[in-house]
């Protein structure tokens, strides 16, 4: 649990710094007196989107940190973890899954920048290379099962597919996102709409290869 | 909009809310049904969740008939009574309290007491309450299967939870936890709304301190659902696994029908922590939002300003950080190490202090108000008396070496029940009566509301009350029946009966309550926008009941926090938040 513990400190920490400075000298019970000044608008990078996407991500990161938390408990409570071996493939999924991260990032860069064309080109080959990783992680599946490494045969092996399986569904959540974003794009919708979404998008595969690369870290070491 | 100035002066700058578009359906189906209004929602998730804390209200009666008369109702056995007690916990706990607080609640009141037209994200807001249906329509459906549904006890502790011989452990065991998945995926599409719309969608002048504690309350029990949810969710998903495709996350060898289990190494105990890592802060999830709603219904009915507004908000902050760091002592007996409980104890009493704070600035607001013995203050009252009672109980069982002894037995069941049960549902209720005026536009029946109160508030001390003595006389909770023992008493019997005549009458009184809504809302007095002369933003909307984007033309601009009642030298008792200074009638 510590290492829960230790990320929900951190967001915690966060929120509740973040609610101190919003109150602190605050006195509420007294009223607005003078007329003088208009109201200065929010900052410009906190729109609903993006705070909806912060509040999901500290969800998602609470869903992997027990997850992680339980891998390493169960680890330590009995003697018969036998760890999975790690097929060579996992390291160009992962490569698949940096460069799709980078690409979105170019992507999103043409969007800023009001290139479309790059941007469609650039979207769609990242979305690709997530599917590339989400097929090749399946292959993984195969590869240990055909070496006999079944769900119930170990927990190591039990933890391994739930993780991957797990991290894998959320990348196709993600690419639902990225889906409907294609289909905005191709079908003309604005540039400035779709920038959003596509920020959206790159934002969330940048989190979920930090995951991945936390999980896969997790099982190389164990 | 028109810009109308005003001083921010050393405030943080409230938000600048956008006019959202809202999409206005023509059609029955679009306006009522598969509505993106927040105010629809709230009433279909009030409706799902009050028809489904029903069905657990009918199973505890069930339960308590067993009890009182032992085998008198020949329905109930030992499987079916075991079910009973599992789906009346996880119902109450999860598919009602959790549900009406944050879907209902949350849904009604957090634009509208924020000034906002709608939720951040409606669509999301739409599907969330789906998703909540289907998972309230797969956990009823356990009751249909061969076999029913999970008798495991509300906590589905493994291995019995997925063990042969436990009721419902061919399908009732999966549908629980397919059906809490599901939740939990529709409370997240939920959650995000409530949370971003408190912090995106405030109006102008709204800044945080100037909150309503009710909005407060559900923001801060959103925050922790978010974050705590997900513990259950992957515990769900774990023992799904263990029982569909024979993994041992959680089951350990052992002998099951004379034969060994394939199973080798899982650990119970790894359950138990995610469980509550969930399960504790899931107390403070229900709690919170009736701390906030308690406090706005003391303020407005004793026409004075909260006591300590500051500390109260600081204190709801406390709460929900240290509700993450005391789940443990829920397994004081799981046999851990006596450090680890020491320190689960020390927590535990820690989180007293900021809630005996609120209790205190709760009398302190009564001191020497106007108080007005309405309906809601009266429930407001109960939840006090409630919360105390429930919270000294505690205070007990936080204690490592009075706990061990209490575990298991009917103490254990008076204390979660006083506090977690019977004192947010005064609450809900107290909320009900006081916000069903703005939500049909008619008062509920005052009459009907004073019985209510007094047969619900003096008849759950008829049943939790004499429950900390049978338990101190050590009577184990969960069973079927006793039979022959050599510490029970006999007059523990009469008492059980006793009980049992007290939940039957109190669990009919709430067939008074519902007659009261459905009478009410044709034939009841009409309310007008502000009955009770409250200060916050959604009395003040042009319409009651309030249309879709809640404020008409404009959405309104505050001034002042939500607490100015009896303002020295105004000259009604209230001042709107909505009221600029110069405005004040003097």
């Amino acid at each position: 649990m510590t290492i829960t513990l230790i990320l929900l400190a951190l967001i915690m920490v966060t929120f509740v710094g973040w609610l101190f400075s919003q109150s602190i000298n605050v006195k509420p019970w007294v009223a607005e007196t003078g007329k003088t000044q208009l109201p200065s608008p929010v900052p410009h990078f906190f729109t609903a989107p993006r705070v909806g996407l912060m509040v999901f991500l500290a969800v998602v990161t609470s869903v992997f940190a027990l997850s992680i938390s339980a891998y390493m408990m169960r680890m330590e409570m009995s003697g018969d973890w036998r760890s999975v071996p790690e097929p060579g493939l996992l390291w160009l999924n992962t490569a698949s899954l940096v460069l799709a991260s980078v690409v979105l990032q170019i992507a999103w860069r043409a969007a800023t920048h009001g290139n479309r064309q790059r941007l469609q080109r650039f979207l769609i080959m990242g979305g690709v290379l997530t599917i590339v990783f989400v097929l090749g992680q399946f292959v993984v599946w195969q590869q240990l099962s055909a070496g006999g490494y079944y769900m119930a045969t170990n927990p190591a092996n039990a933890f391994f597919y739930m993780l991957t399986a797990l991290h894998a569904l959320h990348l196709l959540g993600g690419l639902a996102a990225w889906g409907r974003t294609v289909a905005r794009l191709r079908g003309g919708a604005g540039l400035a709409r779709v920038r959003a979404s596509v920020e959206l998008c790159t934002l969330y595969w940048h989190f979920l290869l930090v995951v991945w690369i936390a999980v896969f870290g997790l099982i190389l070491a164990t | 909009m028109g810009e109308r100035e005003y001083d921010a002066g050393s405030y943080v700058p409230p938000a600048e809310v956008e006019e959202m578009e809202l999409v206005h359906p023509k059609t029955f189906i679009g306006k009522y049904i598969w509505s993106q209004d927040a105010k629809v929602i709230a009433i279909q998730y009030g409706i799902t969740a009050t028809a489904i804390g029903l069905v657990a209200l009918v199973l505890s009666i069930l339960m308590r008939l067993q009890l009182g008369f032992p085998n008198s109702v020949s329905l109930i056995d030992p499987s079916s009574y075991l079910q009973y007690v599992t789906m009346h916990g996880m119902i109450m706990v999860v598919y009602l309290l959790t549900a009406l607080f944050l879907g209902g609640f949350g849904n009604y009141l957090i634009p509208l007491m924020c000034g906002a037209r709608d939720m951040a994200f409606p669509y999301l807001n739409m599907i969330s309450y789906w998703v909540y249906l289907a998972s309230v329509l797969i956990l009823v459906a356990g009751f249909f299967i061969p076999g029913g549904s999970t008798g495991a006890g509300w906590t589905l502790y493994p291995p019995q939870a997925i063990n042969p011989g436990t009721p419902g452990v061919d399908g009732g065991i999966i549908l629980m936890l397919v059906s809490l998945a599901v939740f939990i995926i529709g409370f997240t599409m939920g959650g995000l709304n409530y949370v971003v719309t408190v912090l995106q969608a405030r109006t102008r002048g709204m800044t945080l301190m100037r909150l309503p504690l009710t909005v407060w309350g559900i923001f801060m029990a959103t925050v922790m659902a978010l974050l705590a949810f997900p513990a259950l969710l992957v515990a769900a998903l774990m023992m799904l696994l263990d029982r569909l495709l024979g993994t041992s996350f959680f089951m350990p060898e052992m002998l099951s029908m004379g034969e060994t289990a394939q199973r080798e190494g899982g650990s119970p105990l790894l359950f138990q922590h995610l469980f509550w890592f969930f399960g504790h802060p899931e107390v403070y999830i229900v709690a919170l939002p009736a701390f906030g709603i308690v406090s706005d219904l003391i303020a407005t009915h004793a026409r004075k300003n909260i006591f300590g507004y500051r500390m109260m908000v600081w204190a709801i902050i406390i709460i929900g950080a240290l509700s993450f760091v005391v789940w443990a002592h829920h397994m004081y007996v799981s046999g851990m190490n006596p450090y680890f409980g020491f320190l689960f104890a020390t927590t535990t009493l820690i989180i007293a202090v900021p809630t005996a704070i609120k209790v205190y600035n709760w009398i302190l607001t009564l001191w020497r108000g106007n108080i007005h013995m309405t309906v809601p203050m009266l429930f407001a009252i109960g939840f006090l008396f409630t919360f105390v009672n429930g919270g000294l109980s505690g205070l007990f069982l936080g204690n490592v070496t009075v706990d061990v002894p209490l575990s298991d037995t009917y103490f254990v069941v008076g204390h979660f029940h006083m506090v977690m049960a019977v004192a947010p549902i005064l609450v809900i209720f107290g909320a009900i009566y006081h916000w069903y005026p703005k939500i049909t536009g008619r008062m509920l029946n005052d009459t009907l509301g004073m019985i209510h109160f007094w047969v619900t508030f003096l008849g759950t001390y008829a049943i939790y009350y004499p429950m900390h003595f049978i338990g101190l006389e050590g009577v184990p909770r969960r069973y079927f029946a006793y039979g022959e023992t050599t510490f029970i008493s006999d007059s523990v019997q009469a008492l059980n009966a006793a009980i049992t005549i007290a939940a039957i009458i109190v669990a009919l009184a709430q067939l008074l309550f519902l007659f009261n809504l459905a009478w009410s809302y044709f034939r009841g007095r009409e309310s007008g926008p502000n009955p009770w002369h409250a200060t916050t933003l959604e009395w003040q909307t042009p319409h009651t009941p309030p249309r879709h984007g809640n404020f008409g033309e404009e959405l309104p601009v505050v001034y002042r926090w939500p607490y100015d009642y009896s303002v020295p030298g105004a000259k009604h008792d209230f001042i709107p938040q909505n009221v600029p200074p110069e405005e004040v009638e003097r």
